[in-house]
Formats: structure tokens, sequence, C-alpha cells
């Protein structure tokens, strides 16, 4: 009597599987969840539209300039003296300041969670300095502090600006804020109660901010590292006025690929930027990980 | 004290003493001090170089600098870049956040992970994409240049890079705030007879209008201080091409240092302004912004 009902409506739902009901006319409709929430059609379809013409094509024409010059020629491109050395102080010095911001980020995010200080509201608004100014305005400015008769560059015993030290300067200035951002939330969640329990089974201050506090940040840590590495590999404007740009000693890889691009060398614009790209999608690929590693091992993301 | 309504800093800070759930007082006064100054030398100086610069032969050398007409034109197209890019922006973001938070569909992960793409390309990446599809010898290039339309160094190159690296901000900021707001409301004015449109204006957008007005703030901010990815398009063609953000540099390698800060102080000011409104409905509104802060 009732069991067409049953069929269709009561039968035991899998945990987690979605009702039953749903999941017949699911089959029936395979894309997408029927809803009564209407404009679905518009606006995905205006959605994949406009990030196709104006993301993916330009994206894919990178991607198809480089298939079209194939891998000898890329390899070929990519082992000239002048290009090697670009891309590795771009990478070389991106990792030195990620790794400095990796450092005072988390002292940062540490000080502006746990610690009260008056102006501590101002201090953690000043974090995101690096993404409110304009690249090129920290750039001139960077190089302006920094250079040899400058307010810092003056009472150093060594030069910074024009030096690949400048460019450490400008990407340490840029990658900051990713730390900060990544680790705050996450230490701000942090249980004070494991702390307590760690502090009245005897263990002192440091033992338990290294061995309790600080594992629960690692995730974090590393996604920070890394949003500011990528950053850092990818920035332009804040480092060539400082970075003085001497060629193999000072040249950054997305300088080159303009030089490259205004003399129409495309091919070798290219290979440089197919580079940068990949590295961009692995550490796209290795936040993604991080983050869900952190959720299986610590309950939480980031 | 009231509860601070951020959720990143704990209503009530640690203040006490001796505790063994915080350090000793020299030990936190030390690292804040350290703190402080590594922000202090690397974020905070630099604003304040670029006003020191702007002024240092005095007020009046500081307001000459604005009488280049290259500088007005430079102001103008920033403006007019930011007034195509930014609205064109934000309705994408609209439209992907009604797509991605309203409904269920496959292959919403990945949209949400595609939209994200552009902050993780190099800007100057960015632009040469452009140059590879419309510049000289680019894939549509000789059409081109056969119809008598120029893309690359012109206005629409300008246009499209700002687009491209601007284009998640409203997205990112919507997406999860609606999705947290769910559908209940925008179910509820549909039974009571509203139709699609109306049940998005008057029920759907004034949800998330903080979190709009926060996104439109970024991306307005990245528009008309981006620097990379215009330079690549722009071909730098004095009072024709050029962007604020590419006059500070015309002006800076001219060795015109004070007018380079002068015009810059424009960006840096409104760099500040964008920093102020963003931490004030960070403050204000932070139950109405997607939950968590993100860069």
């Amino acid at each position: 009597m009732t069991s067409s009902l049953d069929a269709t409506y009561a039968a035991p739902a899998a945990p987690g599987a979605p009702p039953s009901r749903l999941k017949a006319r699911m089959s029936a409709t395979p894309f997408r969840t029927p809803s009564a929430v209407p404009g679905f059609g518009l606006a995905l379809g205006f959605t994949v539209l406009y990030m196709s013409l104006l993301v993916l094509i330009p994206l894919g024409a990178v991607v198809a300039w480089a298939a079209s010059l194939g891998p000898t020629r890329l390899l070929a491109i990519l082992s000239q003296t002048q290009t090697l050395n670009a891309l590795k102080i771009s990478f070389g010095i991106s990792l030195a300041a990620a790794a400095m911001n990796a450092v005072f980020g988390l002292l940062l995010a540490w000080v502006l969670t746990r610690y009260d200080f008056p102006g501590r509201r101002l201090v953690d608004a000043a974090v995101d300095l690096p993404f409110a100014l304009p690249t090129a305005v920290a750039g001139i400015a960077l190089a302006a502090i920094y250079a040899p008769n400058g307010w810092v560059g003056s009472l150093l015993p060594f030069k910074v600006a024009y030096t690949p030290l400048g460019i450490f300067v400008a990407m340490t200035f840029i990658g900051l804020p990713f730390v900060v951002r990544t680790v705050q939330p996450v230490l701000a969640d942090v249980d004070r109660e494991l702390e307590e329990a760690s502090a009245t089974l005897g263990a002192g201050r440091l033992t338990t901010v290294f061995r309790v506090v600080f594992p629960t940040l690692i995730p974090a840590l590393l996604t920070g590292f890394a949003l500011a590495f990528a950053r850092a590999v990818g920035e332009y404007g804040s480092i060539i006025f400082i970075a003085g740009n001497i060629p193999n000693v000072s040249e950054i890889a997305p300088l080159l690929i303009i030089t490259k691009l205004e003399s129409f060398d495309y091919a070798g614009a290219t290979a440089i930027a197919t580079i940068m790209l990949a590295m961009s999608f692995v550490i796209l690929l290795v936040v993604n990980l991080i983050e869900a590693w952190s959720r299986r091992r610590l309950g939480h993301a980031r | 004290m009231p509860a601070d309504p951020r959720q990143t800093l704990p209503a009530h800070p640690v203040t006490a003493g001796a505790s063994p759930t915080t350090e000793p007082v020299a030990v936190r006064a030390a690292l804040i001090v350290v703190a402080l100054a590594f922000l202090a030398l690397f974020l905070v100086l630099p604003l304040v170089a670029v006003f020191a610069e702007a002024f240092r032969n005095g007020v009046d050398a500081y307001f000459a600098s604005f009488d280049d007409p290259d500088t007005w034109s430079a102001v103008w197209l920033t403006l007019g870049v930011a007034a195509i890019a930014v609205p064109l922006n934000v309705v994408f973001g609209l439209a992907a956040s009604w797509a991605v938070a309203k409904h269920d569909f496959r292959g919403k992960s990945l949209l949400v992970t595609l939209i994200d793409l552009p902050f993780s390309v190099s800007p100057v990446v960015s632009g040469m994409c452009y140059v590879l599809l419309f510049g000289a010898q680019g894939y549509f290039g000789h059409y081109l240049q056969s119809v008598g339309v120029q893309i690359i160094f012109a206005v629409p190159g300008l246009v499209l890079a700002t687009i491209f690296v601007t284009f998640p901000f409203v997205a990112r900021e919507l997406i999860p705030l609606m999705q947290e707001q769910g559908v209940s409301e925008e179910e509820a004015a549909l039974s009571l007879g509203a139709g699609g449109w109306r049940t998005f204006w008057s029920v759907t957008l004034p949800n998330v209008r903080w979190a709009l007005l926060y996104g439109v703030l970024l991306c307005n901010a990245r528009a008309m201080g981006e620097f990379g990815a215009v330079s690549v398009v722009s071909g730098h063609l004095r009072g024709q091409t050029n962007t604020v953000p590419l006059q500070v540099e015309i002006l800076y390698n001219d060795y015109n240092f004070v007018a380079a800060f002068a015009v810059a102080s424009l960006l840096a000011g409104l760099g500040l302004v964008t920093l102020v409104v963003k931490s004030a409905l960070e403050w204000r509104y932070a139950d109405q912004l997607a939950s968590g802060r993100r860069h």
C-alpha cells in the first residue's frame, strides 16, 4: 500500500548521502541539484563565459605558445645563462624572503593575538600595508630608504639598494602579510586549555609553546610561507626600483620577461612565463594539500 | 570590556602577571618591541618616506609637480580604466557567487579554484598573456592590424590587464558569505511571490552589502595601483597610455624625484583610505563579512 511512497521517500539513506528523493532527481538531472532559487543558468553562463574570455583563454595562450615551441626549444631558451641566472635570483631570494617572513610573521601574529598593548588594532591594520600600497609606490619608497644616502642605507655599512639584498628587502615587504594573515586566525583558535594542561603536567612555558602550540600552527605557517614565496617570485613593481637590474646579478625573472617582450622575443618570454606558471600551479596544489592534511590531522583548515 | 567583534583577536587578551599560560613580562615586552620594530622598519617607513620625499622641497614644489599635463592625463586614464574594470568585476562577482553559493552543481569546487587563479599568476605574466593574443606577433595580431583595432599599447589592453589582476576580489569576498547565509531567505521571498530579480535586489543584495563594499574597495585599490600587468601592455606612451603608477615610474626614471613621489603620494593616499575603510568595515561589520580574515 505504501510501497511506492517507501521506495521514493523513505528508503534509508547512507550517512552523509543526500536524501533518496534528491538522489533520484539528481540522477535525472546529473549536472545540478534542483533548487527553487532561479537564475542558475544565467549566472553560471555569464560566470563561465566571462572567466573563459578574460582569464582561461589568455592563460591558455601562454600554454599554447609554449607547446608550439616544443620542449627542445623551451629547454634551449631556459638554459641560456641570463635566463638561468634570473630564475635562480627570483627563486632563491624569494625562498630567503619567505623564510624571513615566516619567522617575523609568526612573531607578529603571536604578539597581535596573545598580547595587549596600546595601538594593537592600529598595528594589526598596518600589517595590510603591502596589500594597500601600490607596488610602484612601495618600490620607489624602498629604493629611497635603502639607497646609500637614504634613511636606512646611510646607517648600514654595506650596500642594500641596487644589490640582490635590495631584492630581498622588497620581497620581504611584499610577503609579510601572507604569513601573518594565515597564522593569526589559527593561533586565535588554539585551545588555551591545552596550554593549561601542558603547564599542569609540569612543562615549562618554552616546552609548551614549542611542543603544544607551534605544532598546531605548522600547516598555517607552511601555507603562509608558500603564499609569500609565490608572491615574491612573481613580484615586479616593488622590486625593479631597488634591484639595480644588472643582468646575471640582480635581474629578476619577471623583468627579463618584460625585456624579452619589448624586443618582440615572444618565445623567450613564453619560456620563462611557463616556468613561473608551472610554479604557481605547484604552489596552489601544495597549499591545497597542506589544507587537506591539516583538516585531516587537526580538524580545521589553516 | 565589550567583546571584540573580530574573531582573530581574543576578547580578553591575557594581561595577568605570572601565569603558566603566558610569558614573563620582560619576554612579552621584548617580543612586542622586536615585532613592532620589524613592522616599522619594513612596512611603515616606506609609507612615511613617500610623503617625506614628496615634500622634500616644500609645499610649493609638491603642488608644482601636478602642473604636468601628462600627470593629469594619467589620473584621468586610471580613473577611466578603474571605472570600466571594477563594475565588470562586480557583475562577475555577483553572478559567480549567485551560481556557486545558491546552487549545487558538479565541478563547483573546480570553478571556485579557477576564480582564484589570477591571484597566483605573476602580474607580468597576466599582462603578457594578452600580448600573446593581441600583440603585433600574437595570435590575433595580424587580424587586428587588418581591421585597424589596437588593443596592446592602447587603452583596451590596460582595461583587460586590470580586469585580469582584479578578477577574484569581489567574487571571493561574496562566495563564502553567501554560502554561509544559505537559501532560506531567498526561498521565503520566492514563496511569497517575489520574482527572481526582485528576490536578488531586495533580499540577497542587502544581505551582502558590506561584503560587496569590502570587495569593491580592494578591487578598486588594486585596479588603480596595478603596475606590473599594465606595464606590459601599456607601451608607455606619455599622455596616452600611462596610468598613474606608470607615470610615477617615468618621473622617477627621469630623476624627477619630487614629482615622482608627489604623484606616488596620491596613490599612497588612496591606499591609506582603502586601509582605513577596510579596517573600519572589519571592526564594525565583522559578522557581515565573510567569516575569518583573508588576504
